[in-house]
């Protein structure tokens, strides 16, 4: 069993939920990123997804694009993004890392290389969020064959037709996109999630993460309350633009936003 | 069966194919917000097509709103002074507002006011797109915010007056590279937003399937217009058809009604900017790669990391870093050709055709 099954094993068996934590790899500096996901696991955090800078974040809200500019600001490629998944294992071989991204940058690289690279840095899955299922045979193939889990979303919009066919397609778990919008976006609606998750449960039996709009503790414990875990993203990129000339109060703060969400989802179990 | 032979035995017309591809290129390369939306979109485009109330609705504002036809010019002086091929202007540049752009904008307006969305978004770079868009938005009572890279606002002031005069909000667009690629980004994180209510109108033939499609469906009028006209007036079939190529729909709307038409030499042409081998232009076709981009795999300006990259075109109604995926598989099947012109050669033509025929294009 991979990274992703054994630590979704672990917490069902806890009976505890799944807090997934976003940063964009390099940002606000390359050296930022190793040591911080080191930290967040420290701090509760189950899995890591590491985004992967692109020059064109259709689907990212304003925090995460300028997130993705201070990233390319130094330059940080896709096989920068996978030497700090590298780097990360030399001490962790425990907590799963899913790269979330846009197709392009593995284009330029080429699906099987991509696919062999990733492996071999220990990285777990991929987010592609610019590949749903029907445009992804060709690279679906090389991914499976090193046993990475291609991760696919749901959005409000999903229709059960379609619903269906992602949960099919999806490998590791299932991703609940819980706004219409860009990531950062408002403030989620518990009581819709929930009746939109009760309609997806019945296609998968893969464990179902909601992420978008999730910002602190207190709707982290009620959308863990209804779901199978959270993500969260912007809330802690915006905290790491406030403290990106401060590397201490970055850590500080970041380690503090995840303990706080970490603390509130365990008391609400 | 080879790529070049492929474009002489299928039947070009039966492109994109279900799932919205042209060979290798275009589909759907969208988060999952917008998927049913785009089948949606397709799916009201497929019923209403053939619609005889729906087509003689946009045949009459064509008509009597547009100002179509639009001319087929002979240029006499322009032929003579070049000494080759007899040259035959569509005069594209008389359509009200000026250009093209309004020929799309109608067809997707009425589709939007068929799907019940009282909103409507656009992107644009030089501002011809957003001035069409505000300008159908006006003419069928639509809410309208038109995107636009805060760089390019600075450049085309003109144009953002008139969005505004017709009732438009411009919003402008302070990320990436501040220009039209940026703006696209923008309109498409509105449109995951507002999609219950707005509709998206892409200026040009790229984009998510069925962009490219009904795009290109909705400008075909100039090649339909042209190959008639053609025939009354020379007689016959054109030689060639030149036409320049950013996104590529006008490009597109004059070449597909003579796809079939295997004797017409069809020939894109893309911005070089100040020269292909200089990095500065605007000419992925010619200097590019196959990347995704916007929606739609094609020929894109990207570097070794799968990055986009600025591009460069003294015309600022090219300067797109990617190309519509029909003419992305028209150029791999051979059908069509693509040549690449500098700043510098744009620039004589423009002044050549205004001293002999009297008539001021766009630079492109």
């Amino acid at each position: 069993m991979g990274r992703l099954g054994s630590t979704f094993g672990a917490l069902a068996t806890d009976g505890r939920k799944a807090l997934l934590a976003y940063v964009v790899a390099g940002d606000p500096e390359p050296e930022t990123t190793v040591n911080l996901m080191h930290e967040m696991v420290s701090a509760g955090v189950d899995a890591i997804e590491l985004g992967v800078p692109f020059s064109d974040p259709e689907a990212e809200g304003p925090v995460i694009q300028a997130a993705h500019e201070r990233a390319l600001a130094h330059h940080i490629r896709l096989r920068d993004c996978l030497d700090m998944v590298s780097r990360f294992r030399e001490t962790d071989n425990e907590t799963p890392v899913i790269l979330m991204g846009y197709l392009n940058p593995i284009e330029s690289m080429g699906y099987e290389a991509f696919a062999a690279r990733s492996a071999q840095a220990g990285v777990d899955g991929m987010i592609i969020v610019n590949l749903p299922p029907e445009e992804a045979g060709v690279l679906m193939k090389s991914v499976h064959a090193h046993d990475l889990d291609l991760v696919y979303l749901l959005a409000p919009t999903t229709t059960d037709e379609r619903a269906a066919m992602i949960c099919k397609a999806s490998r590791g778990f299932v991703y609940y996109v819980s706004l219409k919008g860009t990531t950062g976006a408002a403030t989620i609606d518990v009581n819709d999630v929930a009746s939109k998750l009760d309609r997806f449960r019945r296609f998968s039996s893969l464990p179902l993460l909601v992420g978008f709009g999730i910002k602190n503790g207190e709707t982290a414990a009620r959308v863990a309350g209804v779901s199978d875990g959270v993500v969260v993203g912007s809330a802690i990129v915006d905290l790491m633009a406030r403290n990106r000339d401060d590397p201490v109060g970055l850590n500080r703060s970041v380690v503090g936003l995840v303990t706080e969400i970490r603390q509130a989802m365990d008391a609400g179990r | 069966m080879t790529d070049k032979q492929a474009g002489k035995n299928e039947n070009l017309h039966a492109f994109p194919d279900a799932s919205g591809h042209f060979g290798i290129y275009g589909g759907k390369f969208v988060s999952e917000t917008l998927m049913t939306a785009l089948t949606e979109l397709e799916q009201e485009y497929r019923s209403l097509k053939d619609d005889p109330a729906f087509l003689s609705e946009l045949e009459s504002d064509l008509r009597h709103y547009v100002g179509r036809e639009s001319p087929l010019y002979l240029a006499e002086r322009l032929t003579a002074e070049m000494g080759g091929a007899t040259i035959y202007l569509k005069r594209e540049d008389l359509n009200h507002t000026g250009a093209h752009k309004i020929n799309n904008c109608i067809g997707q307006a009425l589709l939007a006011k068929h799907m019940g969305k009282p909103r409507i978004i656009a992107e644009t770079g030089a501002g011809q797109h957003g001035v069409a868009s505000a300008t159908v938005a006006a003419r069928f009572g639509l809410a309208c915010q038109v995107y636009m890279g805060s760089e390019d606002i600075a450049r085309q002031s003109l144009n953002v007056y008139r969005m505004k005069l017709l009732g438009a909000e411009v919003v402008p667009v302070t990320s990436g590279s501040k220009t039209l690629k940026d703006a696209l980004n923008e309109a498409m994180r509105d449109w995951v937003t507002n999609v219950d209510n707005t509709h998206y109108i892409i200026g040009t033939v790229a984009g998510p399937h069925p962009y490219p499609m009904l795009v290109r469906d909705f400008q075909s009028v100039i090649g339909r217009e042209t190959r008639a006209q053609f025939s009354s007036r020379h007689g016959g079939l054109p030689d060639a058809i030149v036409a320049c190529v950013g996104g590529g729909s006008n490009a597109m709307g004059i070449f597909y009604p003579f796809l079939e038409d295997h004797s017409v030499r069809l020939v894109g042409v893309e911005a070089a900017g100040l020269g292909l081998d200089s990095g500065q232009h605007a000419a992925p076709l010619n200097a590019g790669s196959v990347g995704v981009l916007h929606g739609n795999r094609t020929y894109l300006m990207d570097d070794e990391d799968g990055q986009i990259i600025e591009t460069h075109s003294i015309s600022a109604g090219l300067d797109y870093p990617g190309v519509g995926p029909e003419h992305a598989w028209l150029k791999d099947s051979g059908r069509a050709e693509y040549v690449a012109v500098d700043d510098e050669q744009a620039l004589d033509a423009f002044r050549r055709l205004n001293r002999l025929e009297g008539i001021v294009p766009a630079l492109e």
